[in-house]
């Protein structure tokens, strides 16, 4: 730790708590997930290659990308009209609202995912509605959205509520003067400063969406080829003792979420060229 | 602000700034241009409810709804059985070990990461936060590919009788790893925006490294903690996806009370399924009340310094 000492800093205990943050970060998570990796590492090319693109497993990278751009747009649209209400109206109930919208997080995803299913289901809540005009929510992918619709919902009104905290009257104000109507102004002072987040948001909504499993399954129906996600498959393969087919399709996955983690952080880098 | 990783949730760090509250009566006509027509307003505020009503007052409701829905004798009648209650106990131990564990690795992180700076902090930090990138399902399969029969160190732990995945150990480790994030995401902003004068006074009035840690630090991060812990906390109550890789399902054993939901839901005993998730909706219920106290303590006192 010599190294970082020239630093003038009098505060004690930088060597334990760095010593104890490598290690046991390399414990839970380095390390195990290393084994993933090395894992895959032992299948030959052409294995890996046959494992990651066969047909089913296609279909389910189809099914769960599909619904996660669908879900992540929904989301988009949403999120922004929430977080804008949320921020410059004041109406009754908003406070509570405001908490509400975190429900998501906190609620766990085995209780989301057969309450959904119950809801949507030809004679539930909302379900029995929707029936006679011939749509049906559960067991298709329609309800695999739905599932990713709710659980990302938090993820875009949070990355944008702050960034329309912080817009500026003046800037507002400054556009009135030069002559903007309302709409002139949303369009081509607001909204430009708000893109970035809502970008990260969609990013956000995205990459919970194609991870999320337990909200999902109780509405999916689960049907190989139509509505199978992929994380369903990598325990489906578990459970057939099918180790190097589930390994690798896990891989694929984390590296599409490595690449996700990536894109989202350029993004806030980007959205913050305002915040300075 | 430092952490690009930090995502959406610095925002409650940042000073307050002047959030304009434009009152939805006011019509004159200077206020005008800087705002929407008032039926505009009203329009997008009740779109914004009808979705938020929709996708999550509804499920809320929904819960508690299908739980009583055969009164409360049998809704009781649920929640007493055997299996229900041992699957309590063993969620409350899985969060009872992993919530602590995270809270000391958590306040330890942030001191090292907010209070010094060194080569490689901001890949640091991107590493803490990677378990929310990785999917619940991959989070229990890790442990699998290292503890399990034909795992890495699996057969040397059969050999000598030590059971780690399809049993208690293996639901704490997924646990631990998928509630890692939370307690050191929400302290380092805020030991960051900080600083470290408090703590450099106290030093030089002659306190001991501990003694500034836990009365200058401490009650400047207890809200900061508190907010962390309630989510690690929800989260290590509730996780479904990776507890369920590492589990095995065995009734009354490895069984933690998401798992039993869905036991008792493919079973099409609809009312207990629901009855027991009903727990878990009432924790969230007091994780978001608790979570929005918190985040406002921390506003406040960031404001104060």
């Amino acid at each position: 730790m010599r190294l970082f000492k020239q630093q003038n800093n009098v505060l004690p205990g930088f060597g334990p708590t760095l010593g104890f943050t490598i290690f046991y970060l390399s414990l839970i998570v380095l390390i195990p997930l290393s084994a993933l990796v090395f894992r895959t590492a032992g299948l030959t090319w052409t294995e890996f290659i046959s494992t990651v693109t066969a047909p089913r497993v296609l279909a389910s990278y189809r099914v769960t990308f599909g619904a996660a751009i669908i879900a992540a747009s929904i989301n988009a649209i949403f999120g922004v009209l929430v977080a804008w209400v949320l921020v410059r109206y004041h109406f009754p109930g908003r406070k509570i609202v405001d908490a509400l919208v975190d429900l998501p997080f906190a609620l766990p995803t085995a209780v989301a995912g057969i309450t959904l299913a119950t809801i949507y289901s030809s004679n539930g809540w909302v379900g029995r509605y929707l029936e006679p005009l011939g749509i049906k929510v559960a067991f298709t992918p329609i309800g695999i959205t739905l599932a990713m619709v709710f659980i990302g919902l938090p993820f875009v009104v949070r990355t944008v509520q702050p960034v329309v905290e912080e817009i500026e009257v003046e800037l507002e104000e400054a556009a009135v003067c030069l002559g903007a109507n309302r709409w002139q102004t949303l369009q081509r002072v607001i909204f430009p400063m708000l893109f970035p987040s809502i970008l990260t948001g969609f990013a956000l909504a995205f990459a919970r969406g194609v991870g999320e499993y337990g909200s999902i399954i109780f509405i999916a129906g689960n049907m190989p080829m139509v509505s199978e996600i992929t994380p369903l498959l990598i325990i489906t393969k578990l459970e057939q003792f099918d180790y190097p087919g589930a390994t690798a399709i896990a891989c694929v996955m984390l590296l599409v979420s490595f690449l996700m983690l990536l894109i989202i952080n350029l993004l806030q880098k980007w959205s913050r060229r305002y915040a300075e | 602000m430092k952490g690009e990783a930090f995502k959406g949730w610095s925002y409650k760090l940042r000073e307050e700034q002047m959030s304009v509250p434009t009152k939805i009566y006011t019509t004159h006509s200077s206020e005008r241009a800087q705002t929407e027509p008032a039926f505009v307003r009203w329009l997008l505020i009740a779109v914004a409810l009808i979705f938020l009503t929709l996708f999550l007052a509804l499920p809320l409701a929904a819960v508690f709804s299908q739980a009583f829905e055969k009164g409360l004798l049998v809704y009781l009648e649920a929640l007493r059985e055997p299996d229900t209650l041992s699957s309590i106990k063993l969620t409350l131990i899985t969060a009872a070990v992993s919530v602590p564990l995270n809270l000391f690795f958590g306040v330890t992180a942030a001191w090292s990461i907010a209070k010094f700076s060194f080569p490689g902090k901001n890949l640091l930090i991107t590493l803490i936060d990677l378990p929310f990138s990785v999917s619940p399902v991959i989070s229990g399969l890790i442990y699998v590919l290292i503890f399990g029969l034909q795992g890495w160190i699996g057969p040397w732990l059969n050999e000598h009788d030590i059971k780690i995945v399809f049993a208690v150990p293996g639901i704490i480790l997924a646990t631990i790893f998928v509630t890692f994030p939370f307690v050191a995401r929400e302290l380092i902003p805020l030991m960051e925006a900080q600083g470290k004068e408090e703590e450099e006074a106290a030093l030089v009035l002659g306190a001991t490294g501990l003694q500034t840690f836990f009365r200058v630090t401490l009650p400047n991060i207890k809200w900061g903690i508190i907010y962390g812990v309630i989510l690690c906390n929800a989260r290590a109550m509730g996780e479904f996806g990776a507890v369920s890789v590492v589990s095995g399902h065995i009734r009354g054993m490895t069984n933690t009370v998401p798992l039993h939901v869905e036991i008792l839901y493919n079973e099409y005993n609809y009312t207990a399924a629901f009855a027991v998730a009903s727990l878990l909706a009432f924790l969230a219920l007091i994780t978001l009340a608790v979570k929005s106290v918190a985040e406002w303590k921390v506003r406040q006192q960031l404001n104060n310094n």
